[in-house]
């Protein structure tokens, strides 16, 4: 079987003065369908991950990759137009904040079926129709109002999932989602994991959950990943998370506070320079 | 007697003829040397109940008492010097083209105090950052070192009431660890009086000793920390809220059985 996904020593760097820096270093895993959660710091590489598997590694950023497959496909090389068929029709990508990537001088309707109409044939109404089903999909009550508003006169909650509404509309087979519910309410949150839990078990896609919340990714993924300072520390199944080795790993998970109470003060982490090497 | 009193608080904003009532009569008091935690999503209006305290809000209705006192709109200057306030992003609530010297000199200026240089020096020593910081600009600290920059800045002027709304949602787990511990210290230290609002039950529930559950602007209802902790909610909400909080598989399992 050939997998989703095969990624081998993925490094991304970019240039300073003080010659090249090295943000992910050595990256390597293989995915199929299932729910792959990459957990870090901010700047651990992990949203930088998510976005070279698309190619979306900012200038004057560079990607390089021993082996960085798709479906059997070499992405390392690929053309403009072969991205074009890749990106938002196969590989699809939730950002954190839908105030900063929903574009703010189109009507959700228009940008939603802008989207659908640049992979498939469709008419307007055909577009504007499947619009509304993704609309229901995500779970918005009343989508006609949504399909005619604009990202501001939407609320975090509503914007993030008319955002991953957009995405979805093409029936992607790999979805990354960086940090999609960080912006929302715990009650929203947990909506929103439903949602892409669903498409994940009834469609058979696979789904790149990037997040900082290790409780969250534990309580939510098959398989995480931790990251540190560009590299990959330990990937553990996530129900052995209270288990695992790192003492990064081990660290993120206890300086969380408990609703049941715990040690006080809370234990923080404590790096030690040896895990960066 | 509670140090802060807090009945029947209105804030209603008006914009033409639109009226949000953001705040719908809430009472709460809480007594010196207490931290009392609210909890709420977004738009329940828990941080409004903040900004009306500290005069960032129009109060339409209720009264605010800060040590029997009414308070006085605008505030008078002494308010200040009791009352301070940390904000949620450490991004956007420190000015980009001032100093950590200025920043945290500003406020002893303008309230008269004479001995700033070792105010300054004091201040950053007690939020754990050392005077390497005292000449830096914002972009040359990362997010926790902002948010220590603000908690000295609210620190300086030596307040009896510290207003933190959601002062760790913008940090990463492992410096909400370090914020929360040097909150907690200085609480210790100084017998402050702490009023926290934030999302998160679990924050709420390691810092605060009584807390309220807010939502459309009203109070759902008031716990205490032991409570809270033994899962004891009288209200749909709460329950709701709880349940969310044990993360995604528990409340799938939850909402099943």
């Amino acid at each position: 079987m050939t997998d989703l996904l095969n990624v081998q020593n993925l490094r991304i760097a970019f240039p300073s003065r003080q010659g090249p820096v090295e943000v992910v270093r050595g990256v390597s895993f293989a995915m199929g369908k299932e729910r792959l959660g990459i957990v870090g710091e901010s700047g651990s590489g992990k949203s930088q991950t998510g976005r070279a598997i698309l190619g979306l590694t900012p200038p004057p950023g560079k990607a390089t990759a021993d082996r960085l497959e798709f479906d059997g496909q070499d992405l390392r090389n690929a053309t403009k137009s072969d991205w074009r068929n890749i990106r938002g029709e196969r590989i699809s990508m939730v950002m954190q904040d839908p105030k900063f990537s929903l574009n703010p001088v189109m009507t959700i309707g228009r940008q939603l079926t802008e989207t659908y109409r640049t992979h498939r044939k469709a008419t307007k109404a055909e577009a504007w129709e499947r619009g509304l089903e993704m609309l229901n999909a995500v779970q918005i009550r009343d989508p006609e109002r949504v399909m005619n508003a604009y990202p501001h006169e939407l609320s975090g909650g509503m914007g993030q999932r008319a955002m991953i509404a957009m995405m979805l509309v093409t029936e992607p087979e790999l979805l990354i989602a960086d940090e999609p519910t960080s912006a929302l309410d715990v009650t929203v949150q947990i909506e929103v994991l439903r949602i892409l839990d669903a498409l994940v078990t009834d469609r058979g896609m696979g789904l790149i959950f990037i997040s900082h919340d290790l409780r969250l990714v534990s309580s939510f993924c098959d398989r995480v990943l931790v990251m540190y300072a560009g590299q990959v520390v330990e990937e553990v199944k996530a129900t052995e998370l209270t288990r695992a080795k790192h003492p990064y790993t081990q660290g993120l998970f206890n300086c969380l506070p408990k609703i049941e109470g715990g040690q006080r003060p809370l234990p923080t982490l404590e790096r030690d320079a040896a895990w960066a090497i | 007697m509670a140090l802060l009193d807090i009945s029947d608080l209105e804030v209603t904003f008006t914009k033409g003829a639109e009226h949000v009532h953001a705040v719908r009569g809430v009472t709460l008091s809480v007594t010196e040397g207490e931290s009392y935690g609210i909890v709420g999503e977004s738009g329940s209006g828990k941080s409004t109940v903040l900004r009306a305290i500290c005069g960032l809000a129009p109060i339409s209705g209720g009264t605010v008492r800060i040590d029997g006192k009414e308070l006085t709109q605008p505030r008078r200057p002494d308010f200040y010097r009791n009352v301070q306030m940390v904000f949620q992003d450490p991004y956007a609530s420190l000015h980009p083209r001032h100093t950590v010297d200025k920043v945290l000199s500003e406020p002893l200026a303008i309230h008269g105090f004479t001995d700033r240089e070792t105010r300054v020096e004091q201040a950053l020593e007690d939020v754990g950052l050392g005077h390497g910081f005292r000449f830096r600009y914002p972009h040359q600290l990362s997010g926790g070192q902002r948010q220590r920059v603000a908690i000295a800045r609210a620190l300086i002027l030596e307040p009896r009431i510290l207003l933190l709304d959601e002062p760790t949602s913008a940090l990463d787990a492992s410096i909400q660890a370090e914020v929360l511990n040097l909150l907690d210290r200085i609480r210790g230290e100084r017998g402050l009086t702490y009023v926290l609002v934030s999302h998160d039950l679990s924050v709420v529930a390691h810092m605060c000793e009584r807390l309220m559950v807010m939502q459309h602007g009203q109070a759902v209802e008031e716990m205490t920390r032991e409570s809270l902790q033994s899962r004891r909610a009288a209200q749909d909400y709460t329950r709701k809220l709880l349940t969310a909080s044990l993360g995604y598989r528990a409340a799938q399992e939850e909402q099943a059985s």
